[in-house]
């Protein structure tokens, strides 16, 4: 039942976020722009992947700081809060979101290393697993802290730079561990070599699920 | 906290700070009061007096913060909160202190202010778990949805602790010489390196400091309990 | 109709230490219209955030029974239907569309169809079903919420100034399922109207958060 209600809620967020496309638009608008700054600056110099490896990650935070917050904030805004605390079980409320979020950065990480892959040319990745696992598993770490930092900031006064500076002490092992996973695939490292970095990673989010749901109640119920 | 407790551990930190700066470093101590060198440490060394204690009292002063958040979130009695609040906000000048210290002894040990060693860049992490923490208290205007709001940031802040501790050293020793790839080991304290006396003054500030924090913190607990007392009657009037 | 017993003691709910409401006792049982009123400001729509478990009290305790069954605090949501002037539709969707999304989540069956259908035909808004509730009036937004409110057939109908924004036949409407309600459940409802007071067997009067 739980698990129908999640699927339904992140069903409409989906179709909400289609319908009003104003934080879809503003959110790619934001990594076309962020990437052709990292483009501009690089210009004609050669940096190193080990750079390229951290600006990656760097783009890929500030859009999450940009997008995630939305699923939360926008309900408080309009409304629309207290009809879903009236309507459905929390722990539905949470995982909807959750996945819902995770789809975002999901998709938003994958534009971004694809326009690094084909714009940037001294951004060689030879180890295309490493790579790609990183993104799957940094987007879940991701969302799996956006989302509980969403829900906190949401019941606050100024949403908008309070999330960033929540997220980023939070989220930082996880970007450390995503850059260095980042840098051993731009070096043609074996799978195998980057397993204590996946470990970490799936860790991460499976402790910061694990944590959100137990404390999620007190954030979403007043 | 009882008066002898203050005046005993008044006495006892300046005798301790005294000894740590005072006392000269000979290379072969013949007097109770002289230390010996330790090699690529020197006069340096002195800094272990200040720099430890003070950075093991913000992460005990981080720790009761959470648990007294956790306290509050089960049983809703505000008094939590304040004790919550009272020990970050002390957490938060002690860390202040620990990073200022630590910039001090990379400066004279390794070259330059800030290097991203592992340690180094925990203790700034967790000031800005600490900047973060007082940044959201400011943000909710409501008494007891802010406790509510920062005893779950400080749980969820608290969770990844444990990663920081873990990932730094993976990340860092590839970064940066005299981490992982110290010859020295350890460092001081852990290889005991130090001699007798030394280690006692050590052992001594890491008790006295221990002390001096819980004395300030409640201080401060007891300021903040009269501050919402007297809010409370000027509100009713 | 669902046996229902609803009991509040002492409820207190402070705001930076301010008491909005104190003390708050009531007892309620099935078939009950109870009537919360007074001034602006006197702590109505806290009182009934509170009842529906969306606001935790600072001090006192709520008991809901259902069929015999204690739901726990704060979960009261499958037995409450709620109008307020903050609980609103989701906009970019249509009445239609939030009346479905409704009933998915709350898994209410295969008739909620048609009684949507005829909640939304009762109260006058059918015709605009497939319009996006952006570009209704206040007076459509208020009927939508009726319909809402009243889809899964809660055993507790709360109602937060019934009579807002609507005119003459809207009221009439919302006066028809109050009546009905008496007859399936419980109503609670907090006014000022003196017309609307009529449909309470039970008036309770708040000044500065007390009795």
């Amino acid at each position: 039942m739980i698990a129908a209600t999640a699927y339904h809620i992140f069903i409409k967020e989906f179709v909400s976020e289609f319908r009003t496309r104003y934080a879809l638009n503003a959110l790619l608008m934001f990594v076309v722009t962020t990437l052709s700054i990292i483009l501009f600056s690089i210009g004609q110099e050669s940096p190193s992947p080990d750079v390229l490896s951290g600006t990656l990650w760097i783009v890929i935070f500030f859009s999450a700081m940009s997008g995630l917050s939305r699923t939360f904030v926008a309900e408080e805004e309009r409304g629309t809060s207290l009809t879903l605390r009236l309507l459905a079980h929390s722990s539905s409320v949470y995982i909807g979101k959750l996945i819902y979020n995770f789809i975002l950065i999901l998709v938003l990480s994958f534009i971004i290393a694809a326009a690094y892959l084909l714009f940037i040319n001294e951004f060689s990745v030879k180890t295309y697993e490493i790579f790609w696992l990183t993104i799957l598993l940094g987007s879940a770490g991701l969302a799996s802290a956006s989302t509980i930092l969403a829900a906190i900031i949401a019941k606050a006064n100024t949403k908008g730079t309070l999330f960033p500076v929540l997220a980023f002490p939070v989220l930082l092992p996880l970007l450390l561990t995503c850059i260095n996973a980042t840098k051993l695939a731009t070096e043609g490292a074996f799978l195998t070599e980057a397993l204590k970095e996946f470990q970490i990673l799936l860790s991460f989010t499976i402790v910061m699920i694990t944590t959100s749901m137990l404390v999620f109640d007190f954030v979403w119920k007043d | 906290m009882k008066t002898w407790l203050k005046i005993a551990v008044s006495v006892w930190l300046t005798g301790i700070i005294i000894a740590g700066i005072a006392f000269p470093m000979v290379k072969s101590p013949t007097t109770w009061y002289e230390f010996p060198f330790i090699p690529g440490l020197e006069e340096k060394a002195r800094n272990i007096i200040f720099h430890v204690p003070i950075s093991w009292s913000t992460v005990v002063a981080f720790i009761m913060s959470t648990i007294y958040g956790i306290l509050y979130l089960k049983k809703k009695d505000i008094d939590y909160d304040l004790r919550s609040v009272s020990s970050a906000s002390l957490g938060l000048l002690l860390c202040v202190l620990a990073t200022v210290t630590g910039a001090i002894w990379a400066k004279f040990n390794w070259g330059s202010f800030w290097n991203w060693d592992p340690r180094q860049t925990s203790i700034f992490i967790l000031l800005l778990i600490y900047g973060a923490y007082f940044v959201l208290r400011s943000a909710v205007e409501e008494e007891e949805r802010r406790a509510t709001l920062s005893s779950v940031y400080s749980i969820i802040a608290g969770v990844t602790v444990p990663f920081f501790i873990f990932v730094m050293p993976r990340i860092m020793s590839g970064l940066h010489p005299g981490s992982l790839g110290d010859e020295q080991g350890k460092g001081p304290v852990l290889e005991f390196k130090m001699a007798t006396n030394m280690l006692m003054v050590f052992f001594g500030a890491l008790i006295g400091f221990t002390v001096l924090y819980f004395w300030m913190y409640s201080l401060k607990v007891r300021q903040m309990r009269v501050e919402r007392q007297l809010q409370q009657i000027t509100d009713t009037q | 109709m669902k046996k229902l017993t609803f009991k509040s003691e002492n409820i207190t709910k402070l705001y930076n230490r301010r008491k909005i409401i104190e003390n708050v006792t009531f007892s309620l049982s099935e078939g009950v219209s109870f009537a919360i009123t007074g001034k602006n400001g006197s702590g109505k729509s806290t009182l009934i955030k509170v009842l529906c478990g969306v606001l935790s009290p600072t001090k006192g305790s709520l008991e809901l029974k259902v069929d015999g069954t204690l739901i726990p605090y704060p979960d009261y949501y499958p037995h409450i239907g709620l109008v307020s002037p903050y609980l609103n539709m989701y906009e970019e969707f249509t009445a239609e569309e939030n009346l479905s999304f409704m009933a998915r989540v709350r898994n209410l069956g295969p008739d909620a169809g048609e009684r949507g259908e005829m909640l939304l035909k009762e109260f006058g808004i059918f015709e605009h079903r497939k319009k996006e509730v952006r570009f209704y009036s206040s007076g459509m937004k208020q009927r939508l919420k009726y319909c809402a409110a009243l889809l899964h057939q809660p055993a507790l109908l709360v109602l937060d100034e019934p009579s807002s924004n609507l005119d003459q036949y809207g009221i009439e409407a919302v006066r028809k399922f109050m009546v009905l309600q008496k007859q399936h459940g419980t109503l609670i409802f907090a006014t000022n109207d003196r017309d609307d007071l009529q449909y309470a067997d039970t008036v309770y009067s708040i000044e500065n958060g007390k009795n």
